[in-house]
């Protein structure tokens, strides 16, 4: 493929980027909102476009399965999910960060049940925050093509090894028609060098892999495990770096919008930062001196970014997507808070939990966040949460 | 195992964990599990084959004078070769002293 500007379906972009990534094995179960994502890729493997295996599997616990032990052999490996089918496939998905098996998921991000809902919100990632996958959040559809590419050249760093999980917000994204400019394949040839896994499974070179761990192992086991994901945040970058280099589109760890004489902030993760972006323009129009963090990078934490991104300012006004029951505030709040206690300069922070299952949150919300959410910080109130919107 | 399992730091394990020492289940000396040990009356084995084929640690082997016999060093004394000897030849006895 050449590069091109089209209007095209995220979905379907996601798919064409798989294929220009040169994956060798797709092992999916289709889930709304992700399914034009695999239906659109196993098509392409059907019409002999892709030389890849497309393993149909009988439940997300497989398709995490295959894409283990298809990573294990060094095969470049894709696969995507999304809310009731990243719960089934979590045993595995903990297992292929533990050992550490390069592979990349696009996980169109859909609340849990109950009650039974397919749209979004950030439950299901949230859900395996801990597990040790890097984790990329997107806004839009050209975001979500780039990152496809560049979620194959962390994941598969020698100095990484560790799977990528893309998120992207179910139906806001992923059933949007967005244009969207595909790169040239000789490019994505020289960002992606051949996949070569050290310690592959080979009948030449045997090895073990996911082996029993006594008490005595256990814990050095773990900390191997955690310098990993902490060591991969710099070719994390390095890979956003090239990206850029070589194509015109950055992108960071943590990204700011009109925050250099910001007085507060509202923090975003995912789509939400483009309306964000938006109500920001309007209300520097007005006057107000207020900015836009954005979380791109969710794991590895970029705290040190997050930090200088934020220390000085007033307040921060966090707007998350999911609830953590019996918490202190949302995942992404509750993150922030811990990154700047005690810190000098440190924002006061006000949380609210919005857009759940799917709830539009409009540029009218937003303004109503900023405005009530800056009230709430100059009065002191910033203990808990507040759910958006809820009626009662 | 190079070192003994509670010696490894944590930056000597390979990433993943994943261990490159072929074998090395030989050096993870599982007989001090055993709470019974099996005996075998070496004139009534009939050479079956049977215990071998369904020892789950693999530890028994051919002794010199024909008959078979677990290798103590890995025996967790589990008695399944006891359980499915046809000749019945084989005991568990306790360890206990």
């Amino acid at each position: 493929m050449g590069k091109v500007r089209k209007g095209v379906e995220v979905s379907i972009a996601i798919a064409d980027a798989v294929a220009q990534a040169d994956v060798d094995v797709i092992a999916a179960y289709p889930i709304t909102p992700q399914t034009h994502i695999v239906e659109h890729l196993s098509e392409i493997v059907a019409d002999g476009e892709l030389d890849a295996e497309y393993v149909p599997v009988d439940s997300e616990h497989s398709a995490m399965s295959v894409c283990c032990g298809s990573a294990a052999v060094g095969a470049r490996t894709f696969t995507s999910t999304s809310s009731q089918g990243l719960a089934l496939m979590s045993e595995i998905f903990f297992i292929a960060a533990a050992m550490r098996l390069p592979m990349v998921m696009a996980l169109a991000n859909r609340s849990l049940s109950s009650p039974l809902s397919i749209w979004n919100d950030h439950s299901d990632v949230m859900m395996v925050r801990d597990a040790g996958w890097i984790c990329i959040f997107v806004e839009n559809g050209q975001e979500t093509y780039d990152n496809i590419f560049c979620a194959f050249r962390m994941s598969e760093d020698p100095e990484v090894m560790l799977p990528v999980a893309v998120n992207l917000d179910g139906f806001i994204l992923t059933h949007m028609i967005e244009p969207v400019e595909y790169e040239d394949d000789d490019l994505i040839r020289r960002y992606l060098p051949e996949f070569k896994m050290k310690n592959a499974l080979h009948p030449d070179h045997p090895v073990s892999m996911g082996c029993f761990g006594m008490p005595e192992i256990y814990t050095e086991a773990q900390m191997n495990r955690e310098m990993g994901v902490r060591n991969s945040y710099p070719h994390i970058v390095k890979a956003w770096e090239e990206w850029g280099r070589l194509t015109g589109r950055h992108y960071r760890p943590v990204e700011t919008y009109r925050t250099d004489d910001a007085e507060y902030c509202i923090v975003t993760m995912g789509s939400y930062g483009e309306t964000a972006m938006e109500v920001v323009d309007a209300l520097r129009a007005e006057g107000e001196k207020v900015g836009v963090v954005k979380i791109r990078l969710w794991r590895p934490f970029p705290l040190d970014e997050f930090r200088a991104a934020v220390l000085g300012k007033k307040h921060l006004i966090v707007v998350d997507r999911a609830i953590t029951f019996g918490g202190q505030g949302g995942p992404v709040a509750t993150e922030l808070r811990s990154a700047l206690y005690k810190r000098d300069g440190a924002p006061t922070i006000v949380n609210y939990v919005a857009g759940l299952a799917g709830r539009d949150v409009s540029r009218k919300d937003f303004r109503s966040i900023i405005t009530e959410g800056r009230k709430k910080a100059e009065a002191g109130d910033t203990e808990g949460f507040t759910l958006y919107g809820l009626r009662g | 195992m190079a070192k003994p399992m509670d010696q490894i730091t944590w930056q000597e394990l390979q990433v993943g964990a994943v261990v490159v020492e072929i074998g090395n289940s030989t050096q993870y000396e599982t007989g001090s599990w055993r709470s019974e040990r099996p005996v075998v009356e070496k004139e009534k084995c009939i050479k079956c084959m049977f215990c071998w084929l369904y020892c789950p640690e693999g530890c028994i082997h051919e002794a010199a004078e024909g008959h078979f016999e677990a290798d103590l060093t890995y025996c967790k004394g589990c008695g399944i070769c006891a359980a499915e000897c046809p000749a019945k030849c084989i005991t568990m006895i306790s360890e206990e002293k």
